[in-house]
């Protein structure tokens, strides 16, 4: 007999249409106007796009295993966005130039991170939340509590917008990013080697991987990544905090796990992660719709984290 | 691969690199600020670092076990709420002495809610209290979700000026966990959990009850945080649903920089005491070193990742010279 089987990203995928359509019969939900339905759906992808760019670099950082994590994205998402805020400064000529800013400085931070781990053998977990303190500390130093800039147009038209067929940018932006990560850990060497040394560092350094400019690489560009996202984090909502990046932080592994990919590294695929980001995105959203306090709010989030990983996010028994 | 001697002394004494650093940090704490070993001064900072202490010796036994608990932070929240919504600003003793019993069995329960995702259902452990963070972060917000409430002035003040022959109350409760976690390391118990922690598939095939044991470490992790928000709710006698939040991360880095790995079945507790002490004396030195307030967070940080890089440093280093 087959056991009936569902791969993580099309179950999320499913959890999240049902969620959405159940959400549809909430007092102040769509109801019945599909046209009310459509904008709200549009919105929620939109709203997931920001989470799912960031935990696209915890992605990488946790297929390439040896308990691989990021926990500096938070922190490099604020410090690309308050650089982006400032850099663009209003004016449509400076928006490549902060894009490329975010993606050097990101890119940098993570190459640091990279460092800890292949060379100092830091655990990732302590030496990404080591330099998400020292980035939280420059960020103070930088802005010293204050933050004057402003985006510009050009990136509101967009990120923020519709585009084509009422489409919004960022949707368009993240649709062709994850085909460019589709290829990325398919189609290339990079994501053999990667699948490689997440499943066993030792069997991919003995044929020929290089191991530690794999890490360092990887590392690199998940704070790339987060920088990314710290640049369209800002281009979405118009202003910056000094905490703007905090709240991607953890949901961005959640969203990773979510999709089915093991925290142990090796395995995995991006379309789990945007898949993730979408569901948690949803519930939030839905539970803000729903007008719950925080408390609320927080609880729900965390049972059904915890439904969604027992249901699939279970590690194989020792009797097997 | 080959370990060099310094490898080697530092796998068999997992807290003597804490301990250099702890004597660094205590040298420069003393020239900046020289009556530190007064008593009073001692205890001033010492019931500001017990919270910590007692979070980050839970986490280490977690940890040894193979694990890691990023729910510590929001236990000690639920406590703290728990106490100063129930026992008040005028409550009377007996009740107090009740609800800090009674905390310590609700820390054992989100423990052992934790345990139980983990060790029974096979969760992975990061994100399974990650998740369950939510919850009681979530249940801490909704007991009180505005600060207020507090304990009686009696149990602050026991708290804060309790001084014994010199030496500071604190001292004592850490003088009293490292006695308790030298009789386990004794039993039958203490070699399970580094054997689970190291080699939980080899544990297995020996007999050992690897789920009961991992599912003990989440249940003496929730003790410990629940120990740390009692000691939290008596140093700043008010309550607050967010005051653990910080204490997560930073007791996860007391426990590496006192030389528990986080990949299980080695270390102790002895160390990440020494680790959560020497976080606190370095924002002591920076406070005391009069760096511009901006800076404060990051030379703060700077130091915390100098002080996790030190080892392969020197590793790398010495590996060079041979």
């Amino acid at each position: 007999m087959r056991r009936l089987t569902i791969s993580p990203p099309l179950a999320a995928v499913l959890l999240a249409i049902v969620l959405f359509l159940l959400s549809g019969l909430l007092p102040n939900g769509f109801g019945n106007n599909p046209d009310i339905a459509l904008a709200q759906a549009i919105n929620i992808v939109r709203l997931s796009v920001f989470l799912g760019v960031i935990a696209a670099g915890q992605t990488l950082v946790i297929i390439s295993g040896g308990e691989g994590i990021d926990l500096s994205a938070g922190a490099v998402v604020t410090l690309t966005a308050i650089l982006t805020y400032t850099i663009v400064n209003g004016q449509d000529a400076q928006v490549l130039p902060a894009l490329l800013a975010a993606l050097v400085i990101g890119g940098a931070i993570g190459l640091v991170n990279g460092v800890g781990v292949a060379f100092l053998k830091v655990a990732p977990l302590v030496m990404t939340l080591g330099m998400a303190g020292v980035v939280s500390g420059l960020i103070l130093v930088l802005t010293q509590g204050n933050v004057s800039g402003a985006i510009a147009p050009i990136m509101t038209r967009l990120i923020a917008r519709p585009v084509v067929l009422g489409i919004p940018g960022a949707i368009l932006i993240w649709a062709a990013f994850g085909a460019l990560m589709w290829l990325l850990l398919e189609r290339t060497r990079f994501g053999k080697h990667l699948f490689a040394i997440g499943t066993n560092r030792t069997t991919a350094r003995l044929s020929g991987v290089n191991v530690t400019g794999m890490v360092l690489g990887v590392y690199a560009l998940s704070g790339m990544l987060a920088g990314l996202g710290g640049f369209l984090v800002v281009g979405n909502t118009g202003v910056v905090h000094i905490r703007i990046g905090d709240p991607f932080l953890f949901p961005s592994i959640a969203a990773v796990a979510v999709g089915g990919t093991l925290l142990s590294g090796g395995k995995g695929s991006y379309a789990g992660a945007m898949a993730g980001a979408l569901v948690l995105t949803l519930i939030t959203s839905l539970l803000t719709t729903m007008q719950q306090p925080e408390s609320i709010r927080r609880m729900v989030l965390g049972v059904t984290l915890l439904l969604m990983i027992s249901i699939y996010g279970r590690q194989r028994g020792f009797r097997q | 691969m080959r370990r060099s001697r310094w490898q080697d002394v530092t796998y068999r004494n997992p807290y003597l690199f804490a301990l250099l650093l702890l004597i660094i940090a205590l040298a420069v704490n003393i020239l900046l600020q020289p009556n530190l070993v007064a008593s009073a001064t001692l205890n001033s900072n010492m019931r500001v670092f017990l919270p910590l202490i007692l979070v980050a010796i839970g986490q280490a036994v977690v940890m040894i076990g193979g694990g890691i608990d990023i729910s510590v932070g929001a236990i000690v929240s639920v406590v703290n709420a728990l106490l100063a919504t129930q026992i008040g600003i005028n409550g009377d003793p007996g009740t107090a002495t009740i609800m800090m019993g009674a905390a310590l069995f609700v820390g054992m329960g989100a423990g052992a809610f934790n345990g139980l995702f983990v060790a029974y259902l096979r969760l992975q452990p990061i994100i399974t209290t990650f998740a369950s963070s939510f919850l009681f972060a979530g249940l801490a917000l909704f007991i009180l979700p505005n600060p207020g409430g507090g304990v009686p002035s009696l149990f602050t003040a026991f708290y804060r000026e309790t001084i014994l022959l010199g030496l500071p109350l604190a001292l004592y409760v850490i003088a009293l966990t490292l006695a308790a976690w030298a009789l386990v390391r004794q039993t039958r118990y203490g070699r399970y959990l580094y054997a689970v922690g190291g080699k939980p598939d080899a544990a297995y095939e020996t007999g050992v009850p690897v789920r009961a044991v991992q599912f003990s470490s989440y249940v003496v992790s929730g003790l410990m945080a629940a120990l740390g928000g009692i000691a939290i709710t008596l140093l700043t006698g008010s309550g607050n649903a967010q005051v653990g939040d910080p204490l997560t991360l930073s007791s996860i880095t007391a426990a590496v920089i006192g030389g528990t790995p986080l990949s299980g079945g080695a270390g102790g507790i002895a160390g990440p005491i020494m680790g959560a002490v020497i976080l606190g004396l370095v924002r002591n030195i920076i406070s005391f070193a009069n760096v511009e307030t901006w800076w404060q967070t990051f030379v703060n940080a700077a130091i915390i990742v100098l002080a996790l890089a030190m080892p392969g440093i020197i590793n790398l280093v010495r590996r060079r010279n041979v």
